[in-house]
């Protein structure tokens, strides 16, 4: 079973406006994600907060098995959903979301705001979609979940979003099957799909990741035209910098299932205060760098999230980790504390080390 | 169309290679035909009756030919008269094969149909619920249960079934009755039969389908529909069903071609006179005639339900649809 948070709303009490605390729109608070494996306990997410508001785009990116998408399927309550056999996640914290918690809701009751308050956009359409049915009947069964309409009225509403999200000759389109489409056309059936029914949140997980490099950009130009006409707050969840500079307004870094830095992306670009971002920055190609210059890999791999590193998670790969004195890296684990306005980073090196680090050793070299 | 070509090319290639077997035996056919303890008289009469010092390809089409207009055995003054359609005709038993055909092929259907409703309504649905239940107590006894139901003989389980139910607790009255002498006799005798039968093929459907419906529950579309909000019962039931009845599917069109050539151990088991029955029986006498009907039937039975199959799985899946 879920584990559930003692405070919260009651199921099934009426919302309120806001969460009590922050009043923010979409409020994750020490959110823990663990899964029971023969191997050990995998802490894919282990206490991460975040909040955000409408017409905003929070950017979250890590590497594989940062738990991006853990948090993700979280909060669209995808883990206790459909979960059979004897080992179930255990999820921890709260999520509320327009003022109501979701993990000590019935799950019911959180079924419903899935695809209507809430949707998700996936990584790859193709296996998203469901290969026996019309892209027509998927979108209209997405809408007749939430809305009483018969299906005629739901096929227009299907056609409606399938032009409005560019497709051409929507009508006819309507009844084709995903393989019928191209990679390009499947995305933005898969996002008419998941706006057709104006949800408040929207979660892009690897949106582009699966796409051409030229429609990759179309479609982020798509989800950032969609959010300012619908309002809604949006999520995108990437591994690819450059995703998240074209889209994001915040950015949270994840490493081993917490979050290392988050701040607005400007400050998280270019004033980046901890060495896994670093690292991140460096990997990324850049059209301004010499062609002849190699691109800088983060040395080693993810870690284990059975045995999680002690202390900072990231010390075995970082550079500095012997910097700060007595072990402390190993030790004991860092605090996400403020390093400037609205800006964080859980990291033993001092503000001054960082600063220093930074502006002399890694900027000259991005 | 290319298909129905398809279908006469095989049938024609099985039945070519069976009138050939017995030249390549080195047994006279003659022989096989009318038994060794014949006389040499009556070998040589059979031969010219049949056709048999003809070439493969004359006794080939005069078999076909007379199934669509019947066919006259002639030998010196000994005229055997085979009706259309003609199958062939067995002058061991001295009758001819098609009705023996009519006669024993609606048995072996309709054990083969009811065995087929069961297996699929206890294989799948055990299968499913195996799999949204993985790793429980219910789990694993059901897949324990379908071990055996696979390892075990059909003989072993219609002994056992014959031996509990019928002579031990007296609950069933075994032993074929036709339908239109007592339906009641007649569904018990066949209710053992079906269930014998059905508990082979369950086994393996339960395998089969918690596998595959395993394998759906873990595809990206079933997380999709999920994601929109869908209840777990119309994405299990709709949306994991649909892609698992794929492979159920094609299983059955030839499990159910195969049982119709007859489910030999299940019809000599309980006694019940299908085709089975009636091919083992040729078999042991060495009538030939018989088995080449029979033969026939199967390898139609075979490429009918291979043909059906290819019908549905375009049905099922878009992606198979021809442009």
């Amino acid at each position: 079973m879920t584990e559930l948070s003692t405070s919260g709303a009651a199921p099934g009490e009426p919302a309120v406006p806001a969460s009590p605390a922050t009043g923010a729109f979409l409020d994750v608070r020490d959110l823990k994600v663990h899964f029971p494996t023969d191997d050990g306990l995998v802490k894919s997410v282990d206490g991460l907060s975040f909040t955000l508001e409408k017409g905003r785009t929070l950017g979250i990116v890590g590497e594989s098995g940062s738990g991006k998408s853990v948090t993700s399927l979280g909060i669209m309550g995808l883990h206790t959903a459909g979960q059979y056999g004897r080992r179930k996640a255990q999820i921890s914290g709260e999520i509320w979301l327009n003022g109501r918690e979701l993990l000590s809701s019935d799950p019911d009751e959180v079924r419903k705001l899935r695809g209507r308050d809430m949707a998700m956009i996936f990584q790859d359409p193709l296996s998203a979609l469901h290969p026996y049915y019309t892209i027509g009947k998927q979108i209209v069964e997405a809408y007749r979940v939430h809305h009483a309409v018969d299906r005629k009225k739901a096929r227009t509403r299907a056609i409606e979003m399938l032009d409005r999200v560019g497709i051409p000759q929507p009508d006819k389109r309507v009844d084709s099957y995903p393989h019928e489409f191209s990679g390009g056309m499947r995305q933005r059936a898969m996002i008419a799909m998941s706006l057709v029914n104006n949800p408040q949140l929207l979660i892009a997980d690897e949106p582009t990741t699966a796409l051409d490099v030229t429609v990759q950009a179309q479609i982020l130009d798509l989800i950032r035209d969609l959010q300012t006409e619908f309002g809604s707050a949006v999520i995108v969840i990437t591994h690819d910098l450059g995703v998240v500079a074209e889209l994001a307004d915040d950015i949270l870094v994840m490493y081993g299932g917490r979050c290392v830095e988050r701040g607005p992306a400007e400050k998280v670009f270019y004033e980046p205060r901890h060495p896994y971002t670093w690292g991140l920055l460096g990997s990324m190609p850049r059209l301004d760098r010499d062609q002849t210059e190699r691109l800088i890999p983060v040395k080693g791999s993810p870690p284990s999230l059975i045995n999680v590193p002690s202390g900072c998670a990231f010390n075995p790969r970082c550079p500095y980790a012997d910097l700060p004195k007595d072990d402390v890296t190993r030790t004991v684990r860092p605090e996400l504390l403020e390093v400037g306005s609205r800006h964080s980073a859980a990291c033993h090196l001092s503000r001054e080390q960082r600063e220093r680090i930074w502006t002399e050793e890694i900027a000259p070299k991005l | 169309m290319a298909v129905a070509v398809m279908l006469v090319v095989i049938v024609v290639v099985v039945f070519c290679i069976f009138f050939l077997i017995p030249q390549w035996t080195g047994v006279d056919p003659a022989t096989m035909y009318v038994g060794k303890t014949s006389d040499a008289a009556a070998v040589e009469g059979i031969r010219q009756k049949l056709a048999l010092d003809e070439p493969i390809l004359i006794q080939v089409f005069e078999f076909f030919k007379g199934i669509f207009v019947g066919r006259t055995y002639a030998a010196g003054g000994d005229v055997t008269n085979c009706a259309m359609p003609c199958f062939g005709y067995s002058f061991r038993s001295e009758q001819a094969i098609w009705p023996v055909l009519t006669d024993r092929l609606p048995v072996t259907m309709v054990l083969a149909l009811g065995a087929a409703a069961l297996w699929l309504l206890f294989g799948v649905a055990a299968g499913v619920l195996s799999a949204l239940k993985r790793g429980t107590l219910w789990d694993r006894s059901a897949m324990v249960v379908a071990l055996a139901g696979v390892s075990l003989p059909i003989f072993f389980t219609a002994m056992v079934s014959l031996a509990v139910f019928d002579y031990g607790l007296g609950w069933i009255d075994s032993g074929f009755v036709p339908f239109g002498d007592s339906p009641g006799a007649w569904f018990q005798g066949m209710l053992l039969p079906w269930v014998t039968l059905a508990f082979l093929y369950a086994a393996m459907y339960a395998r089969i389908t918690r596998a595959t419906m395993l394998e759906v529950m873990g595809e990206d579309y079933i997380r999709t529909a999920r994601a929109k909000g869908l209840s777990e019962p119309v994405v299990i039931g709709k949306h994991a069903m649909r892609s698992t009845m794929t492979p159920i599917l094609t299983m059955l069109g030839m499990d159910l071609g195969a049982l119709i050539g007859g489910a030999i151990l299940t019809e000599t088991a309980f006694s019940l006179p299908g085709l089975g029955q009636a091919v083992l029986k040729a078999i042991n006498e060495r009538d030939l005639p018989v088995i080449l009907g029979v033969v026939l039937i199967t390898s139609l039975a075979v490429i009918i339900a291979n043909l059906v199959v290819d019908i549905l799985y375009a049905v099922i899946d878009p992606r198979v649809r021809l442009s």
